[in-house]
């Protein structure tokens, strides 16, 4: 007989606290914002800022400041040293911002220099130099990324959300026609992710689709989450971190799918009840598969952060974050905004796909 | 649609049975005793993890532009001449405007007839200017057919050019591709010498033969202005002295250049010292003869990439097209130069835009940290699944191995390339694909609750969880597009190992663990009550 942590009788008032949660939600996103602004912006890694970075490994430990002072000589004013990774590898990341030296010459400087001032065996593990042209090619190509991304899944839930793919039609439409007048004014593409964004949420308003608004609300609530919080950590913005935040959208909808399809469902049951108490049994009843789910998840992420090196640190640290807060999003930050904006209205469109489901049996 | 549970046993087994068959060679390695019998395909590792440098680089077309331009600005001089008509000053304009005077105005329309003759689809006379006596200033531009021509022109051949300088280098494997933007990618896995890669692949190599002007103070004309038509080059910087390296004047126009150079190999002088020994081609053997006979007891500078080699006096006419480049070069240095000398210069310069090398220890180290975090978080959520939903859970733990299964086929069978982020993206969904099996057996419990019969609540689960795990899984595998489409390398691999692994989470979720519940279920009978 296997275990049951979540009773079936389980009874949660998660809509009680839902106040409590906007607050949370809020004041880590104030908190965040504050300190993006504080540092001048997001604190980009070597991918989006250009530079040089250079692994290095010795055999013992050797004191930072130590190798940061020893390195000082060596013609690369800007050089930084910092430890790396799993702490008993004695591993170091040097950074170079871009300079003129190219990568063969730092990596012989380097080398030369180390071979002086420190006592001690090392290799160079990894090198990686990003011309500046490269770094804002990347740049763009994430913003690209994040575009397309809210585009599709924008078009994707209000289609399959909603089950009424005729208004997705509509929406994608206005998307792109929006997004496509945008482009020729010059709008840069960050800010036609932003535009995508705030005409999807405009659209779902409009066009009444409740559910999509309040998945889109949760994932955009996901991402800049996250993305507040590993800079409140301090972490560097790589294009590791896009393609972690990419699959958090996909995580992170993923939650709300099923629990907006149980919702559903539990409309359509023959007595009707109040919305407040129809999402707090949904969820509920979701709440064992919810914690499963996220709690396998995060065990492999966990597993992946402490022992998966330093190489893959950032990308693993932001898969962790990003699951912790898609699974509260999709409890609070979904659920309070349906019930605060209601479900979408019951059309025959709807009854319709109710049928096709039944009809898989 | 309802598949009768034999077809759904035959199924199974036929993708599970192919999966383990390309599966096996990427776990047994390349010599296992069923060698012959297997398919010879093992999972590709990605630079990250097999060590090996990548780089990408870029081509400088408006070099490439303005020194085509400058070329046909001098041909056009020349064939002016021919016809009695002085063009003089032919200079390149900002890369893309070619500007020259011609000094006999009555002759303008031939002029133009031999432009409209010779360079119709390259060339196209942009503007005239009268500048009195007789003078007329043009300014003629590169049509822009002509300049994507020259463009995918000087990117093929510098493409072959690298290609063929790699291939003489020694390196396994190499893969050298074109990329937008101007751009070349090469990858070098396994690679150790890392400089010395770089060096061979972005010299440019351009040999140039010329006179020494020798009535110059070279120290006077390295201060100012060099006498028109030469120009001020140093000596390759060799020895204690490279600080300041010692200037020579030349005449601009060289008398040759590497073009016809046949073959290039190491030869030792008597000292012992290398040097490069070069031999022509026929016509180039021709050339050479012609150019010393006519210069006998004047200094001929080598000249590779402006820098000057050496400068020595032409005794006598110099028959059988070799010749010799000396300089204090290590062995390697030596053999390095004849690589490039022998698989010829490239069309324009090029810069390193990006450079990723990691070493072999690294790429083990991070194989293994990948391997650990998996097998740790693997093993905790299987034991998990068998804790959780007891006999059920073995079930999950089955089709967790064939997720992995599925997955290491699919990237052997297609060549995909596994990356550190790609063995992330299996952990995670070792994670997810637990996602599947929970939702299906938590609606058979909570159907089992409502006190609906074993299989009842079976079919129940499946008919309405498999659209859902459907729908959660589209939104991933959207991710998943997008990161390949728009991600570089090691996030492609992630992107690779994450739609692969949907699919199959999928495939196993749905199709294969419906197959184990019926089985279950007729060993089950009768009907008493399903332990989840």
């Amino acid at each position: 007989m296997g275990l049951q942590l979540i009773k079936p009788d389980t009874k949660f008032d998660f809509m009680n606290k839902r106040k409590l949660a906007a607050l949370l939600s809020g004041a880590v996103i104030l908190l965040g914002l504050l300190g993006i602004v504080f540092q001048g912006g997001l604190k980009y890694g070597i991918d989006f800022a250009g530079g040089i970075n250079v692994q290095v490994q010795f055999d013992k430990d050797i004191d930072v400041a130590e190798l940061n002072s020893g390195l000082k000589g060596a013609g690369l004013p800007d050089l930084r040293a910092q430890r790396f990774g799993q702490s008993g590898k004695h591993q170091y990341l040097l950074r170079i911002p871009s300079g003129t030296q190219g990568p063969e010459e730092v990596r012989s400087t380097i080398q030369n220099r180390l071979s002086q001032v420190v006592d001690a065996d090392y290799t160079i593990q990894r090198l990686e130099m990003v011309g500046p042209k490269v770094g804002e090619d990347l740049r763009n190509k994430a913003m690209q990324a994040l575009f397309y991304a809210v585009l599709l899944i924008s078009i994707y839930i209000s289609g399959r959300f909603e089950q009424k793919w005729g208004i997705a039609g509509v929406m994608a439409g206005g998307l792109l026609a929006g997004v496509y007048v945008l482009q020729l004014i010059g709008l840069p593409v960050a800010f036609l992710a932003l535009a995508a964004l705030l005409i999807t949420v405009g659209m779902c308003w409009y066009l009444r689709l409740n559910y999509a608004l309040g998945a889109v609300t949760a994932l955009v609530h996901d991402i800049v989450i996250t993305v507040c919080i590993l800079t409140l950590l301090g972490k560097d913005f790589e294009l590791s971190t896009v393609a972690a935040l990419l699959t958090i959208m996909g995580y992170s909808l993923n939650d709300t799918i099923v629990n907006f399809d149980r919702i559903r469902e539990n409309l359509r049951s023959k007595t009707p009840r109040p919305l407040y108490e129809v999402i707090n049994r949904s969820i509920n009843q979701m709440l064992s598969r919810t914690l499963l789910t996220s709690g396998t998840t995060l065990l492999v992420v966990l597993s992946l952060v402490i022992l998966g090196g330093g190489v893959i640190h950032n990308f693993a640290l932001a898969l962790l974050i990003g699951v912790l807060v898609g699974t509260y999003s999709s409890i609070y930050i979904a659920g309070s905004l349906l019930l605060g904006i209601g479900p979408t209205p019951e059309s025959e469109d709807s009854e319709d796909s109710a049928g096709v489901t039944k009809s898989e049996a | 649609m309802r598949i009768s549970l034999t077809y759904r046993i035959i199924i199974s087994a036929l993708v599970i049975g192919l999966a383990l068959l390309y599966a096996l060679p990427t776990f047994l390695g390349k010599e296992n005793p069923l060698q012959s019998v297997l398919p010879n395909k093992e999972v590709n590792l990605g630079l990250d993890l097999k060590g090996g440098m990548s780089l990408t680089l870029g081509v400088d077309m408006d070099k490439a532009l303005s020194s085509s331009l400058g070329q046909m600005g001098e041909n056009l001089r020349v064939q002016a001449k021919d016809e009695d008509i002085v063009i003089i000053r032919p200079r390149v304009v900002g890369n893309n405007l070619l500007r020259f005077y011609l000094l006999n105005a009555d002759k303008a329309e031939q002029l133009e007839d031999i432009i409209e003759r010779t360079y119709s689809k390259k060339l196209s006379v942009k503007n005239k200017e009268s500048m009195g006596q007789d003078r007329t200033k043009y300014t003629l531009s590169m049509t822009s057919e002509h300049r994507d021509k020259l463009k995918e022109m000087t990117l093929d051949q510098a493409l072959k050019v690298m290609r063929n300088r790699i291939n003489e280098f020694g390196v396994s494997e190499p893969d050298i591709r074109k990329m937008k933007g101007n751009r070349i990618q090469v990858q070098l896995p396994g690679l150790e010498n890392t400089g010395r890669a770089v060096e061979l692949v972005k010299q440019t190599a351009h040999l140039e033969f010329k006179l020494v002007q020798e009535d110059v103070d070279p120290n006077k004309a390295a201060q100012g202005q060099s006498p028109p038509g030469t120009e001020v080059l140093y000596f390759s910087e060799q020895g204690p002295e490279s600080k300041n390296p010692k200037p020579i004047v030349l005449k601009k126009q060289p008398l040759m250049t590497g073009q016809h150079i046949a073959d290039a190999n190491v030869a030792f002088n008597r000292y012992n010292q290398p040097y490069v020994s070069l031999t022509f081609d026929d016509r180039g053997a021709r050339i050479f003869e012609r150019v010393t006979g006519n210069h006998v007891n004047e200094r001929m500078a080598i000249v590779l990439d402006n820098k000057v080699y050496s400068a020595p006096n032409i005794r006598e006419k110099i028959r059988g097209g070799r010749a010799s480049i000396t300089g204090s070069f290590s062995d390697q240095e030596a053999h390095d130069l004849a690589i490039v000398l022998r698989a010829g210069s490239l069309p324009a310069p090029v810069n390193v835009l990006h450079e990723r090398s990691v070493g072999p220890s690294l790429g083990q180290q991070s194989i293994q940290q990948g391997v650990t975090a998996l097998v740790v978080g693997g093993l905790l959520v299987l034991i998990f699944a068998v804790v959780y939903y007891g006999i059920g859970g073995l079930i999950v733990d089955l089709l967790l191995a064939f997720n992995m299964l599925i997955i290491v086929a699919v990237l052997a069978g297609f060549g995909a390339t596994l990356t550190l982020p790609g063995i992330a993206g299996i952990i995670l969904l070792v994670g997810t694909a637990m996602d599947a099996s929970v939702l299906i057996f938590e609606r058979i419990r909570e159907e089992l609750r409502k006190g609906m019969s074993p299989s009842k609540a079976v079919d129940e689960a499946f008919v309405r969880s498999s659209l859902t795990i459907m729908d959660a899984n589209v939104t991933t595998i959207l991710a998943a597009l997008i990161l390949y489409q728009f991600g570089t390398g090691p996030i492609r691999g992630f992107a690779v190992t994450l739609t692969v692994g949907t699919f199959a989470s999928m495939f196993t979720a749905i199709f294969v663990s419906r197959a184990f519940f019926e089985i279950w279920l007729k060993r089950k009978r009768p009907e008493s009550s399903l332990n989840l």
